[in-house]
């Protein structure tokens, strides 16, 4: 138990947050328990009893797995078939146990068994990944009320209903409680939400009165009540219920309900009882099931098969149309024509008086023969190369995080080729951008600028600057040793300063009245720790923390507050001792977002009352006394440079009041605040503007937003590659446009169009008009900016000037409306950055959507916290930062990184490998099988359509799953277009993938193109070569075996050496596997041909005798071999000449030892940057551009109307 | 796949001192592999490349095609067709008819060396529009029964030629009833050149395809005859006549072998061909040719292999000079980065 003066702190603390509760009265909707939807009846402390057995809810297990062992087999069975394709080969293997096959049922079945075999194994292995973590959630312990008043700690999934659990501090809740007593005498407690709505201050929650008293363990012996309350639902804000304890019922409000997921701090235990559990509580009610997820690829995929699926109908009804025909002349006027087949006698299926029926069951046995034009084994495929790209994502060393021990992990391999695809960034700020962390970091006092802290930008901009190559290092960052300051939040370094030096400066006086100042003006609290002395701080926000902190560095140590007084440490100037100082707090004019600036009024321990301000500088500046102060310019120049280098900025003033003004103030302010009417916040702040005048400049302090190690490099690098970036935060506007400039999101000289709900008209409406009129007009307000500045775009459409759209949630929500939707999107699609501050988590939810379906874009979403889930569950791609806080984001994401910085080499390098890779490895796919089928159609047609396949039947089921699926398999792996550091180099190198130039339709299609003219030759050489003559100088003529071996032998090489020439990286793994193919045929030929006739029927010694001693079979291979490879050679020498890729490009430079001439390179990657972008690069270009022209250049203001 | 991951010792060993002190470290291993830094060669399609391909097909293509045309220009082949006209000109008008009626149906032709024909002469005959590749007709077989003595009652998939007046038939099949049956007997100025029928199927098939005990039986014997009748007493591993039918052809024009005269023939000899016209192609208006043939190495007469690889080859050779010239006439710095440009649409893909 913590002592009496903890307590006291914590209601002082209730003061500062000025937080009213509730009154316990029933409301309107009380009325509603018991009714429908009100039904829940929870016995508290006695879950066992049987009225609360009857009531059967369910226990605390939770399941997020897909498949139990039950519903495995059916499940993933019906998962499977639901693809078309393998319904197709389903029923061919059906089928094939008729005559109507043209093979045996064994060499269809075995690969359809195979392929499918695999995939189920994959399912089974991530089902199993899901379940472990299931059982580690479940089995959580907790202390339970045993009875008696006896409590012992039971796993989470055993708690029932209606047991009281004990939650002791930075525990999180196991079920939804009902929050009894706390520590706390009245019963409150402090829950962290942030895995529920990401946000990470604490929220409070207080208990009823009549349960306040149940503080010890032994209480509970005999306490009973019943809560009646509303039915499981996935509102996060809401509960209703009342409680029933004796005759007396108290009504109960989301303020005594603590979530599951959230975390109890700052209070050493809560007693609670379990209203809901498991699936019924509302964080698992909320969440979604995830959806899955497909690629464009994949959906792109689909598609090409069902083309093929035409191309097969289409060319069996070609068949069947021409069997029909030919079987039916069979017998002309009751004589046979072809008489050796015996039309007379014949079975339903070569029946000539019934030709119709014979071409339709032909029908199907074309349908089976022509089945190589649907590569069965292409999904199995895809699926292997993905699995094997996730763990080359999950290998990568240089997307490992030392701090948090965490390497990348892409827990769902399906989307790996849409990485290399992505069009827009939409990313959560905190934890995300930044570490949301706040250092002091800078300060300008009496005009001088102190601190040579040195920020991430102008880090990056430096080593822009200096050495433009030394980035491929990626966000390694390279001073280590420098940034590591001791303490947290605070990173001045400045000797002027430090060590208490700051009385020798210039103007002592005025630093020491600015180092007080941040010593008393915030609302923090301080807390000691018993053993060591240290004091830290309990702030609204970081960056006061921060203040607090650095007042404490730099000689003002902070350490108590009291309801009426602030005490500092501070140094005595004229002494050198440290004594201890006492302020009398007599107001606080609070923060608010209107206001921009806070101010506090103090007694002295010399009598003196004090004015102490700080605020935002487009606030204070104007509130300056005019004629007493002297460094304004310099201040202003000091703010400006700081904002430009990604600070906060804060300006600091103070000024001395006399006992009357003060008196008059105090009566007035005293005076609004009891007021009662809707008029009292606009009353409270006409009193404090009053006062707030006259200031006396004291300088500014910059504060560092601190930004995740290389995030404007990477969003530098980004921006290069053409990817668009969008900032979502739940963030004040303020804020975000810090941040915005911080990450060269936002830029001086960038025309920033602010769309903002509380413009003044607005506000004024909502004072007189209900609420509905009130919303109308916000909305047309709305509607109005957005009107004005899409026009504002569409006349600078020509100019390359870049804008920024910044836009509130409130304005969001109108612009998400169906009816402006359109106008809001082109509007952002027009700006160069967007962001989207005080954002709700539906509406990055929504936001994401409206991008993904109107520009069909693929979008990526990043984030942290849980408020982020809906954001990266909506995009195409989620991925979770992982690493400090909260497990939600990345347990709903795709793929989690531990910082933000290694999305560079997550999309540029690995997108854009696994996007050429499964791309190619598509195309040649149907290459492959294109140039396999057609030989089958071309033999057909020869022999009169009857559905005789050429090839022996182990061949062609065989084809697929050995001669050529390795090869492929390895380029869907292991093909690289160009290095890792090239395409870090030449980032422009990934809209290849944007843009869909290697998947595009046109590519498809040559490539089917290419196939069909492979199996022509192929053919057609063959038929050609081998005609009638003899093929060897025994006189032995061609047979149906021996051209069946020699075209299948063709056809292995052809397609293999295809693969030779088409990709662009031969490890020995490739080497292995595509010769090991061709040799592997020829291993089988020879195996297979030595089996007992039985076995191998028509390849029965046809190598070995037939083939292999025969000139003519080597001579054909090769000759088909040039010949079908010549086309596709001749395409690609003139197109690498005349008009290359961007890829081909960077392989021609690198190819020319040029890659590692830095001048050329600059001057490469110069030419290939697009205007109009963000990132550090643009700021520097523009800022050269300002210099070289030396004209000053249109500088556009903050638009903050 | 992952065994070629191979986290070997020496990998180990390396980052060994890295996590030494962190033991339970996440750090992912460094292999080449997984760093995907293999080494490797990166081929591009470089003008020198380009060229070098191309002469390289040239230089190899062009000496084999005009070793392949001469190949088959050594050949003779003489190719008479006569299903026509051995059918006497009374018959025409229904060939079929004449075809079917018994009677002798010997015709004799002449044939005229046109160049010196070296020995072996291979004997074929050419059926046209004959779709021995139809899938009726290639699965009419029962290979376990033309194999051995003990699986002779094993007519599955024979239907209908399985089973005549109750009793199996062997070699049961629609291709074995279907076998050619034209003979032919060839003399040089009146004096018999013997026709060697040994050795023209392939050895595989007799030694292992066809029984040395299994004789034919029942064959031939149903109301509808096919082809040609079979000895029963030799075994069909003897019966090389149907051994080489029976190996399908792939086409529906095609040759099989006959047989072999071991002997020269001189240019301007005539030969005289007596054949018996028995098989009836008329009904699906097949021709027939006979068919005199010598082989070289490449085998029998067929320019188009030579003409082929002359082609391509020459067609290379025409590629590499006009890769040379757009080269030299517009020469371009490898990589030069004015190519390097990006546009929203690009202009040739």
């Amino acid at each position: 138990m913590a002592g009496g003066g903890k307590k006291k702190r914590r209601h002082l603390f209730k003061r500062v947050h000025d937080s009213s509760f509730r009154q316990e009265s029933f409301q309107d909707e009380h009325f509603l328990i018991g009714g429908p939807g009100f039904s829940r009846i929870v016995f508290c402390n006695d879950p066992d009893c049987p009225d609360a057995a009857s009531l059967g809810y369910g226990g605390n297990y939770i399941r997020s797995t897909k498949y139990t062992l039950a519903s495995f087999l059916p499940k993933s069975m019906f998962e499977q078939f639901r693809r078309v394709a393998n319904v197709y080969f389903l029923i061919c293997g059906l089928l094939s146990f008729t005559p109507l096959s043209p093979y045996s049922a064994a060499s269809t079945v075995v690969p359809l068994v195979v392929v499918i075999g695999i995939t189920m194994g994959k399912e089974i292995i991530e089902d199993w990944r899901r379940k472990k973590q299931d059982i580690e959630v479940n089995n959580r312990k907790v202390k339970v009320h045993k009875g008696d008043g006896v409590f012992d700690y039971t796993k989470w999934r055993d708690l029932k209903v209606g047991a009281v659990v004990k939650v002791e501090k930075d525990e999180f809740f196991p079920a939804d409680l009902l929050l009894l007593s706390s520590t706390y005498d009245d019963g409150i407690c402090y829950v962290e939400t942030m895995n529920l709505d990401g946000e990470t201050n604490l929220k409070l929650k207080q208990a009823l009165q009549v349960t306040l008293n149940l503080t010890e363990e032994s209480s509970f012996k005999d306490f009973k009540a019943i809560a009646r309350c509303e039915d499981p639902n996935a509102n996060l804000y809401s509960f209703i219920g009342s409680l029933n304890i004796g005759q007396e019922n108290y009504p109960l409000t989301p303020q005594q309900l603590l979530l599951r997921d959230s975390k109890l701090r700052n209070t050493e235990y809560v007693y609670g009882v379990v209203i809901f559990t498991g699936h019924d509580t509302k964080v698992i009610q909320n969440s979604t099931a995830p959806p899955s997820k497909r690629s464009k690829i994949e959906r792109r995929v689909d598609k090409i098969v069902y083309l093929l699926f035409a191309g097969l109908v289409l060319l069996s009804v070609i068949g069947s149309v021409f069997f029909g025909i030919w079987t039916s002349y069979d017998i002309e006027g009751g004589a046979m024509t072809r008489w050796y087949l015996r039309p007379d006698d014949t079975t339903i299926y070569y029946n000539p008086k019934k030709a119709g029926i014979a071409a339709i069951l032909h029908f199907l046995t074309a349908l089976m023969l022509y089945s190589y034009f649907i590569p069965i084994s292409l999904y199995v495929s895809i699926e292997i190369v993905k699995v094997l790209q996730s763990v080359f994502i999950n290998q990568d060393q240089e997307m490992y995080h030392e701090e948090t021990d965490q390497p990348a992990r892409a827990r769902t391999s399906n989307l790996n080729e849409e990485l290399g695809q992505v069009d827009t960034i939409l990313s959560d700020k905190t934890g995300t951008l930044t570490c949301n962390s706040m250092e002091f970091i800078k300060c300008s006092v009496a005009g001088i600028a102190y601190g040579r802290g040195v920020t991430e930008v102008e880090r990056a901009i430096a080593r822009r600057k200096d050495t433009p190559l030394e980035e491929e290092k990626g966000g390694e960052v390279e001073d280590l040793t420098e940034a590591k300051s001791s303490v947290k939040g605070y990173n001045f370094i400045d000797e002027r300063i430090t060590d208490g030096n700051w009385v020798n400066e210039a103007r002592p006086d005025l630093i020491q009245k600015f180092l007080r100042l941040l010593a008393i003006c915030h609302t923090a609290i301080p807390e000691v720790d018993e053993e060591t002395g240290r004091i830290s701080y309990e702030a609204e926000s970081p960056d006061e923390a921060a203040f607090v902190i650095a007042a404490r560095e730099l000689g003002f140590q902070f350490f108590e507050r009291t309801q009426t007084s602030i005490s500092l440490h501070e140094l005595d100037t004229l002494t050198g001792k440290t004594v201890e100082r006492t302020y009398k707090l007599l107001n606080v004019l609070e923060f608010s977002s209107t206001r921009k600036r806070m101010s506090v009024i103090v007694r002295n321990d010399e009598g003196k009352l004090l004015l102490l301000t700080k605020g935002a500088d487009s606030v204070m500046f104007v509130r300056l006394s005019r004629d007493r102060n002297e460094f304004v310019e310099q201040t202003k120049e000091h703010v400006n440079e700081y904002a430009d280098g990604g600070l906060r900025t804060m300006v600091l003033a103070y000024r001395e009041l006399n006992d009357d003004e003060y008196s008059e103030f105090n009566e007035a302010f005293t005076a609004a605040k009891n007021m009662v009417t809707g008029e009292r916040d606009e009353l409270i702040e006409d009193v404090e503007e009053k006062i707030e005048r006259d200031l006396i400049l004291l300088g500014a302090t910059a504060v560092e937003d601190k930004l995740q190690t290389g995030v404007p490099d990477c969003i530098d690098k980004l921006a290069q590659a053409g990817i668009k970036l969008w900032v979502l935060t739940g963030d004040k506007m303020e804020t975000a446009i810090n941040i915005g400039f911080a990450c060269s999101l936002l830029r001086q000289g960038m025309k920033q169009i602010i769309i903002n709900s509380e413009a003044p008209e607005a506000k004024a409406m909502e004072k007189t008009e209900d609420k509905s009129a009130t919303d109308a007009a916000a909305k047309a307000s709305v509607l109005h900016q957005i009107a004005e500045a899409k026009a504002f775009l569409d006349e600078s459409s020509e100019s390359p000037e870049a804008l920024a759209l910044i836009i509130d949630g409130k304005s969001l929500a109108y612009a998400l409306e169906d009816d402006a939707k359109n106008m809001f999107l082109d509007l952002a699609i027009g700006c160069a950055s967007v962001i989207c501050c005080r954002s709700s988590p539906k509406q990055k939810a929504l936001v994401t959507r409206l991008v993904k379906v109107r520009t069909g874009g693929t979008t990526l979403a990043i984030g942290d916290g849980a408020n982020d889930v809906g954001m990266l569950q909506e995009a195409d791609i989620g991925i979770g930062i992982s690493g400090y806080e909260g497990m939600q984001a990345v347990m709903s994401s795709d793929i989690a990184v531990a910082q933000f910085r290694f999305l560079e080499r997550l999309l540029l390098v690995h997108g854009h490998w696994c996007y050429r890779r499964i791309s190619s490895m598509i195309c040649y796919f149907f290459y492959k099988n294109l140039a396999f089928g057609f030989t089958l159609f071309y033999f057909e047609a020869y022999a009169s359509f009857s559905g005789q396949a050429a090839y022996n039947d182990w061949y062609l089921s065989l084809y697929n799953v050995f001669f050529t699926s390795l090869p492929v398999i390895a380029l869907g792996v292991f093909d690289q277009d160009v290095s890792a550091k090239l395409c870090l180099r030449f980032p422009l190198l990934y809209q290849e993938g944007v843009q869909n130039v290697l998947f595009s339709w046109s590519r498809i299609l040559g490539w089917a193109f290419n196939g069909v003219v492979a199996a022509t030759c192929v053919f057609f050489f063959c038929v050609r070569a081998l005609e009638t003559q003899a093929f060897r100088k025994g006189g032995e003529v061609v047979g149906f075996q021996v051209l069946g071996a020699t075209m299948y032998t063709c056809v292995i090489w052809v397609v293999n050496c295809q693969m030779a020439l088409s990709i662009n990286y031969f490890t020995y793994i490739q080497h292995l596997f595509i010769w090991g193919g061709v040799i592997f045929w020829y291993i089988f030929l020879l195996a297979y041909g030595a089996m007992d006739p039985d076995v191998s029927t028509t390849a029965y010694m046809v190598f070995v005798e037939a083939c292999a001693p025969a000139v003519m079979f080597w001579f054909v291979t090769a000759f088909v071999l040039v010949s079908s490879l010549l086309p596709y050679f001749i395409y690609s020498a003139i197109q690498m000449r005349f008009c290359p890729m961007y890829h081909q490009m960077i392989q021609w430079i690198r190819n020319d030892g040029q890659s590692d001439d830095p001048e050329y390179c600059k001057m490469v990657r110069q030419r290939s940057l697009r205007p109009n972008t963000v990132g550090f690069s643009a700021r520097f270009r523009q800022s050269m551009r300002f210099e070289e022209n030396s004209e000053p250049t249109l500088q556009f203001e903050r638009t903050e109307e | 796949m992952s065994s070629t991951t191979a986290p070997s010792s020496s990998v180990a060993a390396g980052s060994a001192d890295a996590s030494g002190a962190r033991r339970n470290s996440k750090r992912p291993k460094y292999s080449r592999f997984t760093q995907q830094e293999l080494p490797a060669c990166k081929p591009i399609l470089t003008p020198g490349w380009v060229i070098s391909a191309f002469i390289l097909v040239s230089i190899v293509f062009i000496p084999i095609g005009v070793a392949a045309l001469f190949a088959s220009r050594d050949v003779v082949e003489i190719v008479k067709r006569y299903d026509t006209d051995c059918i006497p000109l009374s018959e025409r008008n229904d060939k079929v008819k004449y075809i079917q009626s018994p009677g002798n149906k010997t015709c004799t032709r002449n044939i005229t060396v046109t160049k010196h024909m070296k020995k072996p002469i291979y004997v074929y005959y050419q059926l046209d529009n004959f779709y021995q590749n139809h899938r009726r007709y290639v699965k009419s077989r029962n290979d376990a029964q033309l194999r051995s003595n003990g699986s002779s009652d094993d007519v599955s998939g024979c239907s209908p030629e399985d089973y005549s007046n109750g009793l199996v038939i062997v070699p049961c099949g629609l291709i074995a009833w279907s076998l050619f049956n034209d003979t032919y007997n060839f003399s040089r100025n009146n004096q018999q050149l013997s026709v060697n029928k040994r050795g023209i199927s392939w050895k595989s098939d007799r030694e292992h395809k066809f029984g040395k005990n299994v004789y034919p039986r029942n064959f031939q014997n149903g109301t509808l005859i096919g082809g040609a009748h079979l000895d029963d007493s030799i075994p069909l591993s003897d019966q090389e006549d149907l051994i080489v039918w029976m190996r399908t052809a792939a086409l529906p024009t095609f040759r099989k072998l006959y047989g072999k005269i071991e002997q020269d023939l001189q240019e301007n000899d005539v030969i005289e061909v007596t054949l018996e016209n028995n098989y009836n192609t008329y009904s699906f208006n097949g021709k027939k040719k006979l068919v005199l043939s010598t082989t070289s190495w490449l085998g029998g007469k067929n320019d188009f292999l030579g003409i082929a690889y002359l082609t391509v080859g020459g067609f290379c050779l025409f590629l590499a000079m006009a890769f040379t010239l757009v080269y030299l006439v517009k020469p371009r710095q490898l990589g030069d980065p004015s190519y390097l440009s990006w546009n929203r649409t690009p202009g040739c893909h």
